[in-house]
């Protein structure tokens, strides 16, 4: 009936265009739902994306929570656009998250009472590099018999969900926590806290990390030739390995890359806001950000902006839930629309719809 | 089409902005309440909105009562508490353990508000602490499901080896045994609250080693679905299950949250609330509720039952009374000794007689 055909010239325009007419669908079509849930779709949708920014009641409280609850999903979804743009698709930056996490949060529990300012710049390497290992597994299997990355790092998840049950349990499992799951509470513990930089808003350094990551994965992708070659490898393997470039090499890059950055957006929640290692740590920032990641045309200024939006419909979203009675799981299909509007309105950029046969 | 979208999209925003909604919440008094599942899980969450919506009803429009479900207990707790503080909230209840430094995180800001945090053990100037004497309820289902086995093999499904679980086991033991001196506990352990199919596979294996009356101290109905089908008894945890296997389900142990939530929001509306309190009730207060027992338990065993109850309610008898051996044959209890609140609330040991090891 229908036939797809790739557009000639995708309008650069129209392409930019793309994530903003995903946030007006999903306000139009979440309206809807709302409607039907019983709730004031105006209210809802003004409580999501309005009041926490202007309210007088909420906005000193919920702008800094916008860029704290955003900074891991900028960290994660910048270092997986990079493997995105060179069609390497790490699917588990969630299971890196958790393991960035506990290896960091595992060192500095492992020197717990000791104070010492060497401590948490460690911590935050270990975390790098727990993540960075973990994304290794896929990275090697893919490189090396050329196994799906998809399918590992995805299946690594429920695995290191297990190992974060496992330390909860066991092996971090607070002493002093009348053998209740979950570690010592690491922003209790000077050395290792991520402690907030701006008093009383609770900003800390992943923010300003996220930020400055920004900036680095810019001139990365932009103005540096490792940027050049990953979209090379993304656009056309086979020019990438004519100009010489081991591919291997970079999609072992690109998976490792995303690997540390979802370490150290993991190590830095758990000594900041998380506090403490538990069988509930991780709440899916790791999925999330693959959304924040296309939302941002996997454009590490875009991403910035992407991860905020995001950012907002979780705080506005929580707002709305007590205020209005909205369902959670309400929220969450209102957040799966943005991806779903951006996608299907790829579509129609990039390819003509043409019908066919019925003469 | 483009120009449409355009029109729709902009006239769409410029409504939304124009809007201006009051955003306190608009009764005198304001009370929230964070749940860590959905109210729908006929178990925990359920439970405390049954009390959520009886604050409702006792006060009329004079209360608002908001809340949460599905709230994560990590930071997010704490953005959600402190939104419901910014909202005008003056008592908020956080219903689940892991909220605990959260609540203390959140009641240092907010001074003014009160706080009441199910479970936990740090309290504060604005911070008490709930909970209930659920192994009380333990001993009523114990010497039912002793009465009732006919292989002697009770199986209990365990969430966390924590005091609280641990308490349950050694309450139910204690009564099955001397209701049925043949009978032995199989404990399976499976590191979770709520995952029914966890829930459903640990009731199967249990009932495969001979079980033919299942005990949980975990949240969802799973279990009582594979009793019925399997035809062995079970006990409905948190709230009435026997929607869920009407053969199966013999009574249970009901968490009667509504007294207490009532109660406290009538303190804190009179100005009478204290910080730094820690309620531990049972039967007798109302916040443990024994369900309806099913016509298949004998007349007999059904006033053996209630009259555990009634004693345990009243004060005559105490679920934990000796003498009680713990399980390495080192004496705990002697002969008409009752157990201390701080030994119960720490209770980390099993009494003699179970088998098998708490996991550590």
């Amino acid at each position: 009936m229908f036939k797809l055909i790739p557009r000639e010239n995708v309008s650069p325009v129209l392409s930019l265009l793309g994530p903003l007419f995903s946030v007006g669908f999903t306000m139009l079509i979440g309206g809807i739902l709302f409607y039907f849930l019983g709730v004031d779709p105006f209210a809802a949708i003004k409580m999501i994306f309005w009041d926490p920014l202007m309210s007088e009641t909420f906005s000193t409280y919920s702008i800094p929570q916008i860029f704290i609850k955003g900074a891991p999903l900028i960290l994660i979804a910048l270092g997986l656009s990079v493997g995105f743009k060179a069609n390497v698709w790490n699917i588990g930056a969630e299971g890196q998250y958790i393991m960035g996490a506990i290896f960091g949060a595992s060192f500095a529990l492992s020197l717990y009472p000791l104070e010492s300012i060497m401590i948490f710049p460690t911590m935050v390497l270990m975390g790098i590099i727990g993540g960075s290992l973990w994304s290794m597994i896929p990275a090697l299997l893919k490189v090396k018999f050329n196994v799906n990355e998809i399918l590992v790092s995805l299946m690594l998840v429920y695995v290191a969900e297990q190992i974060l049950a496992l330390a909860s349990l066991g092996f971090l499992r607070n002493p002093d926590g009348a053998g209740f799951p979950g570690s010592r509470n690491l922003s209790q513990y000077s050395s290792a806290s991520n402690s907030e930089l701006i008093m009383g808003t609770g900003i800390h350094l992943g923010v300003l990390l996220s930020l400055l990551m920004v900036v680095f994965f810019y001139v990365l992708l932009f103005r540096h030739s490792l940027g050049f070659k990953i979209k090379l490898l993304g656009n056309s393997p086979k020019a990438s390995g004519f100009s010489g470039d081991n591919p291997n090499k970079l999609i072992f890059l690109c998976l490792t890359l995303s690997g540390s950055l979802a370490g150290l957006a993991g190590i830095m929640e758990v000594a900041g806001p998380a506090g403490q290692i538990n069988i509930d740590f991780n709440v899916g920032y790791g999925f999330t950000a693959i959304i924040v990641a296309f939302l941002g045309r996997l454009n590490p200024v875009g991403i910035f902006f992407a991860g905020l939006v995001m950012a907002l419909t979780y705080v506005g979203g929580e707002l709305t839930q007590f205020m209005l009675n909205l369902p959670a799981a309400a929220i969450q299909v209102f957040q799966g629309m943005l991806l779903f509007f951006l996608l299907s309105f790829d579509l129609f950029v990039h390819y003509k719809i043409k019908l066919k046969g019925n003469k | 089409m483009k120009r449409v979208i355009k029109f729709l999209s902009a006239s769409f925003l410029f409504a939304v902005m124009a809007l201006s909604a009051n955003l306190a919440i608009s009764a005198d008094y304001k009370v929230g309440f964070i749940y860590i599942g959905p109210p729908g899980d006929h178990g925990w969450n359920y439970q405390h909105d049954v009390g959520r919506k009886a604050v409702d009803e006792a006060f009329g429009g004079k209360v608002e009562t908001v809340f949460q479900e599905n709230v994560p207990e990590s930071a997010d707790a704490e953005r959600v508490m402190t939104q419901m503080a910014l909202a005008g909230a003056d008592m908020i209840f956080a219903t689940s353990f892991g909220y605990m430094d959260p609540v203390i995180n959140v009641a240092k800001k907010f001074p003014k508000v009160k706080f009441e945090h199910a479970t936990g053990y740090k309290t504060a100037d604005n911070v008490s602490t709930y909970s209930a004497r659920f192994y009380e309820g333990r001993s009523v289902v114990g010497h039912i499901g002793g009465k009732m086995t006919k292989s002697n093999t009770i199986g209990y499904v365990a969430s966390f080896p924590i005091p609280e679980v641990v308490r349950g086991i050694n309450s139910a033991y204690l009564a099955a045994k001397k209701a049925n001196p043949n009978v032995e506990f199989k404990v399976i352990w499976i590191f979770t609250w709520y995952d029914p199919a966890k829930e459903a596979d640990a009731a199967k294996t249990l009932i495969s080693q001979g079980a033919d009356v299942i005990l949980q101290h975990v949240d969802s109905s799973a279990i009582m679905t594979v009793a019925e089908e399997a035809g062995v008894y079970a006990f409905g945890q948190a709230s009435d299950m026997s929607a869920f296997g009407p053969n199966a389900h013999l009574t249970a142990i009901i968490n009667g949250w509504a007294p207490y939530y009532v109660e406290k929001v009538k303190q804190g509306m009179a100005g009478t609330w204290k910080g730094g309190e820690q309620t531990f009730d049972g039967i007798g207060a109302g916040m443990v509720i024994i369900g309806d027992l099913n016509d298949k338990i004998p007349a007999s065993v059904k006033k053996e039952a209630m009259a555990i109850r009634d004693g345990i309610a009243s004060g005559t008898l105490h679920s934990f009374t000796g003498p009680i051996n713990k399980q390495d044959g080192s004496p705990w209890l002697k002969a008409g000794e009752t157990a201390d609140v701080g030994t119960l609330l720490g209770m980390n040991f099993y009494v003699e007689g179970i088998e098998g090891d708490i996991p550590k």
